[in-house]
């Protein structure tokens, strides 16, 4: 579930853009002011938003707030106000150009989003840079990286419930006879978390546990070095268990630990129109702290009251 | 006997001349119908208790040639996304020798009518397209042919011509280097021919003459058949529909090779059809209407041949 807050009666689009306007007259910006708009209202809102400003004011509201605003503050807005298929290609071409977490970017969009949603973002592609999206992540990756996450991002995966049981069960085989051989890289592997979807996948993996005792991931810690069976692990739980994945993200990031820096921006901005909810529970579960204590706790200023607002905390 | 001579042709090529069929065999005595029952031994044998009975094969290819012209008109009427899953599926039960359909639908759709057929393919089969070619599909050929149906090509025309230079290369290279690698399986050939736009590749291929001083395709031989059908579709498709054309009008083609005239002339007729014409006309020195003409019958002839000449 979503925890974005919308009142229950929105101003009119032109209000809102009046509003925004008025933010960046005058010595500095009205950080508060841009927060208590922009973090309670939904895509399509901020959307209207954005084509309002451009025709009251000639500029595009998003350039605006790029010269206006700094830091992760900045950051946070802009990716924010994005439609989110454009946000997910912006991260996409910014993950192929950086050389840490990059791959990670790309596998969590590529798998956490549904495949409907996967296609529009492949679409923004082309549209703003002009190529696609594949075709950028083919070129800067290379090897067992290349082999996964090009597929990853192209699949249009099936979206029923229907599983085969069957199959589950031969592919479980298959997966961990590769396992076992330690062929991580192998085609099969990666045809089956390629091109499955996702009911089946999560068939296939619990009788992967049943019949070998232990889930796929424990198999795969093997060598905690290696970057590929990371990749792979989060692979799994991002099409698996999104909000156990996302969770691990901004415990490890909230703590400065691993190198993801811009984790907590990122995952608090894609996911409050999505499924916030459930990973601000699953936050609260496994470290018996709200993920809203944590954040204040862990940021000052704008950053924080934006990204509390878009957790939907108090009457942010 | 001229009637025996007309009947014979009536039953002979793509299709079957259902006018002549009822003219006749309509008004034919019963001697007249002893008399071609003795006279095609390839329709029909003698049988040890003195009669003539029908070739069941040939029965069978009858069926076929009958059904010619129905096939022609459901895949005409039906929806372009929901004939490319079908020919999809279709190829992938056929086995390799189809395979070829799938890199024609793959490479010469654009972009939108490539993910239509990947959404119809969703509602028709319940799996994705990538996810049943990557099961079905054991060979060499299996990494391009997914990558090929899973592409969202860019469709703009700007094209980086260094790149383009340098992927010429690559390209160059990983075809010279044939014996010691499958070019197919080269991850950097997969990655050029499965994710740039055709513009791009067009450049490519021009510069791949410059590079190696033949075409692509004339480096590549039998024995990289999908490669090859691969850069003809991505860079000269009307050549490749043309050969397509061709090939199922010959005499001996087989019988998966002959349904390339309806496959071709159905999905292009809305699309392309006009410079396949020319195309053709330019490689084979004849009109694609009078070769039709020349081997196909009846109603599957008159439908087809109404198909390529409506904005005459």
């Amino acid at each position: 579930m979503a925890s974005l807050k919308v009142p229950a009666s929105v101003p009119p689009p032109y209000e809102d853009a009046e509003q925004l306007h008025k933010a960046f007259e005058g010595w500095g910006t009205n950080e508060g002011l841009i927060i208590s708009i922009l973090a309670h209202r939904n895509a399509a809102q901020r959307n209207l938003i954005r084509q309002v400003y451009a025709e009251a004011y000639g500029k595009d509201l998003l350039k605006d707030l790029d010269k206006e605003l700094s830091s992760d503050f900045e950051r946070t807005v802009l990716l924010w106000t994005l439609d989110p298929a454009e946000r997910d290609a912006y991260l996409a071409n910014e993950a192929t150009k950086r050389f840490t977490s990059s791959n990670w970017v790309l596998m969590e969009i590529a798998c956490t989003r549904s495949s409907h949603d996967l296609f529009k973002v492949r679409q923004a592609y082309h549209a703003r840079y002009k190529k696609s999206l594949e075709e950028d992540v083919a070129y800067h990756t290379t090897g067992d990286f290349r082999k996964l996450l090009v597929p990853l991002v192209s699949t249009f995966r099936y979206e029923g419930e229907e599983v085969n049981t069957m199959l589950a069960k031969s592919e479980a085989k298959i997966l961990h006879e590769k396992i076992s051989d330690k062929a991580y890289s192998d085609d099969e592997i990666i045809r089956i978390l390629t091109t499955r979807s996702k009911a089946q996948l999560n068939a296939t993996l619990n009788n992967y546990n049943n019949a070998f005792g232990n889930a796929i991931n424990k198999n795969l810690k093997e060598d905690s070095d290696n970057d590929f069976l990371k990749l792979l692990r989060a692979t799994i739980k991002c099409l698996t268990y999104p909000e156990k994945y996302f969770e691990k993200l901004l415990r490890l990031s909230i703590k400065k630990l691993g190198t993801d820096e811009w984790a907590l921006t990122r995952v608090v901005t894609t996911r409050a129109e999505v499924d916030m909810e459930r990973i601000k529970e699953e936050y609260h579960r496994r470290n018996s702290v709200t993920l809203d204590r944590d954040i204040a706790g862990d940021t000052s200023g704008d950053y924080e009251r934006m990204l509390l607002a878009l957790i939907g905390h108090g009457d942010a | 006997m001229a009637d025996l001579e007309a009947l014979v042709n009536a039953f002979t090529g793509l299709g079957v001349d259902e006018k002549s069929l009822i003219e006749n065999l309509g008004k034919s005595h019963p001697e007249h119908r002893t008399s071609f029952r003795k006279r095609t031994p390839h329709f029909f044998i003698e049988d040890e208790r003195s009669f003539e009975r029908w070739n069941d094969h040939r029965v069978k290819l009858l069926k076929h040639e009958f059904m010619r012209f129905k096939n022609t008109l459901v895949l005409w009427a039906m929806h372009p996304w929901e004939r490319d899953a079908r020919l999809v599926k279709e190829a992938l039960k056929k086995g390799p020798q189809s395979y070829g359909v799938i890199v024609e639908i793959a490479c010469t759709r654009s972009s939108e009518e490539l993910l239509g057929a990947r959404k119809a393919y969703h509602s028709l089969f319940d799996h994705s397209i990538e996810e049943d070619v990557a099961t079905h599909i054991h060979g060499s050929e299996r990494k391009l042919l997914v990558a090929l149906v899973s592409a969202y090509r860019y469709e703009g025309p700007k094209v980086k011509e260094d790149a383009a230079k340098s992927e010429a290369k690559i390209l160059a290279n990983a075809i010279k280097n044939g014996d010691k690698k499958n070019p197919i399986e080269d991850e950097e050939v997969v990655r050029i021919l499965a994710t740039r736009s055709k513009p791009h590749l067009k450049a490519v291929y021009k510069h791949y003459k410059e590079v190696s001083g033949k075409n692509i395709h004339e480096d590549l031989d039998a024995s990289d058949l999908i490669l090859k059908e691969t850069v003809e579709c991505l860079c000269t498709p009307h050549a490749y529909f043309s050969k397509v054309l061709d090939e199922a009008m010959s005499s001996d083609a087989h019988k998966n090779t002959k349904k390339g005239l309806t496959r071709v002339i159905v999905t292009r007729a809305d699309v392309d059809m006009k410079e396949i014409k020319e195309e053709y006309n330019n490689l084979f020195g004849v009109s694609l209407s009078k070769k039709i003409e020349d081997k196909a019958n009846g109603n599957y002839k008159d439908f087809l041949l109404t198909l390529i000449t409506r904005d005459n």
